[in-house]
C-alpha cells in the first residue's frame, strides 16, 4: 500500500503541476487577448464572462500574482473551465463533454490493442531470437517511424472514396444523432475503423521491441534455466516464466508513454476529422479560443494520470514486491 | 567501458549512410535544389517528370526542390532540439542519480511530472504563445519539454555506477565529487546519452513535422511538415496528386528508420544479448533441427543423447 500512496501522491504532484503551467501560458500571451475577443464578438459576451476571462488570463492588474493564483484555482474547484469563443456561449466544460468520449475510446481500444499486440509478438520474437522473426525488428521500426497523420493520409488516399465501406473522415454519419441506438453505435463503429487501424500501426513496433529486449534479457536467468531443467513445456516456460517477468517494464512504461499516444491520437483526429478532443484543441488554436485550449491540456492530463494510476495498479497485480508492506 | 573497434553491424551501416545523405542534402540542398521551391511556375499540379522529379504542387512550386531545401529546417532543429534536451537531461539525470536526499528526489521527480504531461498539447500551445516562431524557438520549445526520458534512463544508471567498487575508490581517494561525475561515472554513461539523443532527435523531428503539418508554427521556411501542409491544405490526396504526400513522408520515415538502426547498434554495444547471434537453428548430424537457445549446451547427436540416458539410467 505504501507503493500505491506514493504513487498517488505523485499524480496528485503532477495535476498541481499541469494546472500552474496552465496558469501561466496565457500570462505570456502578449498583448490583451480578453480585449481583443470582446471587441472581436462586438458586446455579446456579458459582465460575468469577462469577470471570468480576466480571471483565467490573468488581467485582474489590481490582484497580486497569488490572489490571482489563488481565484484560479478556485474557479476550477467548481469546475469552470470558462466560456468556449469558438462555441459561444456555451462553457467549456460542455464541448469537451461532447469530445471527450470520441478520444477517450479511440485511444482506449487503440493504445489496449496495440499493447496487447505489440507485446504478444515481442514476446514470441524474443524467445525465438536469431530466426525469421528478427526480421519483424526492421520492419516494425520503419513503420512506428511513420508519423501517424501521413498513415492517415494514406490511408484515407486508398481504402476510402465514394463507393468504399470505410468513411474518410467524421465520426458517424451527419444524419445520425448521437445516442444509445444500434444503428448510430455500428455506424460509429465503421467511422473508427481506418482511425484506429492507423494508430495501431504506427504504436504497435515501440510495444514489440521493448518486450523483445526484455525477453532476450530475461531469458539468460536462471530461473529459466531451472524451469527447462524441471521439464516444463517451453510454451509454459515462455509464458509464465519468462512473459511474466520481462512484462514488468513493459507496464510500468505503458502510462508513460500514453503521453506520446496522445500527441499522436490528436493528429490522428486532426486527419479524419474525428470530432474528438484533439480535433477540438487545433481548431481552438487556430481561432485563438484560449479557454478551450487551456482546458483540453487540462482534461488530456487528468486522463493520461488517471490512466497511468490504472497502471501501477496492474503492476501492482503483477508484482508482489511492491505488495509488500513496510 | 572501453568500446573495441570491430566492424559496425549491417544495421548501423545503414543506419550510418542514411544519415550521412541526410545531413549532405541538409548543409547542400539549396545549392542543390533545381528550382527555387517558393517560385510558381506553369506546370500546374503535374506528376512526376524528367524536369520536376517529384512533381509540382498547384502553384507550379517544384515539389524535389522544396524537400531538398526543406530537409536543413529538419535537420536543424531535430540536432538543436536533440543536443538542447541532452544537455538538460545529462544535467538533472546524473545529478538526481549521484545526490541523495531531498534534492535527488526532487529532480527525479520533476522529470517524471514532464514525462507524464501529453507533450504534444503543451508544446502546440506554447508554440502557440510564443510570438515569431522560427526554427530557433521551436527547438528550443521541444528541447525543453522533451529531455525527461532522457534523464530518467541517465539518473537510473548513475544510481546503480555510484554503487560500484571504482566510484567508492575513488571517493576514499578523497577526489572531488565534480572530477568523480566527470571522470568516472560520464565516461560510463556513454552509451546511454548516445542512445537517448537518438530518440530525442527522432522525437524533436516528428514534433516539428507535426506543428508545421497542422499549422501552428509560423510559415518561415519550408520544411517537410510545412510542403504536407499544403498539401492537405489542398486537397492533394482527393486530386489523385500522391507525389505532393508520398516524398516527404517517405523521407521522414528514412531519416527515422536511420536512426532506429543506429540505436540498435548503441543498444547491442550496452547490452550484448541484444545482438544476434547468428542462426539459432542448426541442423544436427542426423537432419533433426535443434533450435540454441541461452544456457543451453544442445545435444545434437542422436547417439550420443542414448548413450547418456542409458548412463543416466542405472545412476537413477
Amino acid at each position: 500500500m505504501k507503493y500505491f500512496a506514493r504513487r498517488l501522491g505523485f499524480y496528485i504532484f503532477t495535476l498541481w503541476a499541469a494546472v500552474t503551467i496552465n496558469f501561466f501560458i496565457p500570462r505570456l500571451i502578449p498583448g490583451n487577448p480578453v480585449d481583443a475577443l470582446i471587441a472581436q464578438r462586438k458586446g455579446q459576451i456579458d459582465d460575468k464572462a469577462v469577470e471570468s476571462l480576466n480571471v483565467l488570463f490573468g488581467l485582474d492588474k489590481h490582484q497580486s500574482l497569488l490572489s490571482q493564483y489563488f481565484h484560479y484555482l478556485g474557479q476550477l474547484a467548481h469546475g469552470d473551465l470558462g466560456i468556449s469563443f469558438n462555441n459561444f456561449p456555451e462553457p467549456v466544460t460542455t464541448v469537451l463533454g461532447s469530445a471527450l468520449p470520441w478520444t477517450l475510446g479511440l485511444i482506449g481500444v487503440t493504445t489496449i490493442l496495440s499493447f496487447l499486440i505489440g507485446t504478444a509478438l515481442g514476446v514470441v520474437a524474443g524467445w525465438r531470437r536469431g530466426t525469421w522473426l528478427d526480421g519483424l525488428l526492421p520492419a516494425t521500426s520503419f513503420l512506428s517511424s511513420i508519423p501517424y497523420f501521413w498513415l492517415g493520409l494514406i490511408s484515407v488516399a486508398w481504402f476510402t472514396g465514394p463507393d468504399s465501406f470505410l468513411p474518410s473522415s467524421g465520426g458517424y454519419d451527419p444524419g445520425l444523432i448521437p445516442g444509445p441506438q444500434l444503428g448510430f453505435i455500428g455506424n460509429a463503429l465503421r467511422h473508427s475503423l481506418l482511425p484506429a487501424a492507423t494508430i495501431i500501426v504506427s504504436s504497435v513496433g515501440g510495444w514489440l521491441l521493448a518486450m523483445r529486449n526484455m525477453m532476450v534479457t530475461v531469458t539468460a536467468e536462471d530461473y529459466i534455466t531451472v524451469a527447462h531443467a524441471k521439464g516444463l513445456s517451453g510454451g509454459r516456460v515462455m509464458t509464465r516464466y519468462a512473459a511474466r517477468n520481462a512484462l514488468l517494464p513493459s507496464v510500468s512504461g505503458f502510462g508513460m508513454a500514453l503521453g506520446l499516444v496522445v500527441g499522436g491520437t490528436f493528429l490522428v483526429e486532426y486527419v479524419f476529422s474525428y470530432p474528438g478532443v484533439g480535433l477540438q484543441l487545433l481548431n481552438a488554436i487556430s481561432s485563438h479560443d484560449y479557454p478551450l485550449i487551456q482546458g483540453v491540456f487540462l482534461v488530456v492530463t487528468v486522463a493520461v494520470l488517471v490512466a497511468n494510476l490504472l497502471a501501477d495498479l496492474a503492476y501492482m497485480a503483477l508484482d508482489p514486491r511492491t505488495r509488500k508492506e513496510g | 567501458m572501453r568500446f573495441r573497434l570491430r566492424m559496425p553491424s549491417l544495421k548501423v551501416t545503414v543506419g550510418l549512410a542514411l544519415l550521412a545523405v541526410f545531413t549532405f542534402v541538409a548543409v547542400f540542398g539549396s545549392a542543390l535544389a533545381p528550382y527555387d521551391p517558393s517560385k510558381r511556375g506553369k506546370d500546374l499540379l503535374q506528376g512526376p517528370s524528367g524536369k520536376h522529379w517529384f512533381g509540382t504542387t498547384h502553384l507550379g512550386q517544384d515539389i524535389f526542390s522544396q524537400i531538398l531545401v526543406g530537409t536543413r529546417s529538419v535537420m536543424f532543429v531535430g540536432f538543436a532540439a536533440g543536443i538542447l534536451a541532452t544537455v538538460i537531461a545529462v544535467l538533472v539525470g546524473v545529478t538526481a542519480g549521484y545526490l541523495t536526499g531531498f534534492a535527488g528526489e526532487s529532480l527525479s521527480t520533476v522529470s517524471n511530472v514532464f514525462i507524464v504531461i501529453p507533450a504534444l498539447p503543451l508544446i502546440v500551445i506554447v508554440t502557440n504563445v510564443v510570438p515569431n516562431s522560427g526554427d530557433v524557438a521551436i527547438a528550443a520549445v521541444i528541447g525543453c519539454t522533451g529531455w525527461a526520458w532522457g534523464a530518467r534512463l541517465l539518473r537510473a544508471q548513475t544510481l546503480s555506477l555510484r554503487q560500484r567498487d571504482f566510484v567508492q575508490a575513488a571517493r576514499a581517494n578523497g577526489e572531488s565529487t565534480w572530477r568523480i561525475v566527470a571522470f568516472e561515472i560520464l565516461p560510463n554513461l556513454t552509451a546511454i546519452i548516445a542512445s537517448s539523443f537518438i530518440g530525442t532527435v527522432m522525437f524533436a523531428v516528428l514534433t516539428e513535422i507535426a506543428l508545421a503539418f497542422v499549422g501552428v508554427s509560423g510559415i518561415s521556411e519550408w520544411n517537410w511538415g510545412e510542403v504536407l501542409f499544403w498539401a492537405q491544405g489542398q486537397q492533394a490526396l482527393s486530386l489523385g496528386a500522391w507525389w505532393w504526400f508520398v516524398p516527404a513522408g517517405l523521407c521522414i520515415a528514412l531519416l527515422g528508420t536511420a536512426l532506429s538502426l543506429i540505436n540498435f547498434g548503441i543498444d547491442e554495444i550496452v547490452n550484448p544479448r541484444l545482438r544476434s547471434s547468428g542462426r539459432a537453428v542448426v541442423k544436427a548430424a542426423d537432419g533433426r533441427k535443434v533450435r540454441m537457445q541461452i544456457g543451453f549446451t544442445p545435444v545434437l547427436s542422436q547417439n550420443q543423447n542414448e548413450n547418456q540416458n542409458s548412463n543416466d539410467g542405472g545412476g537413477r
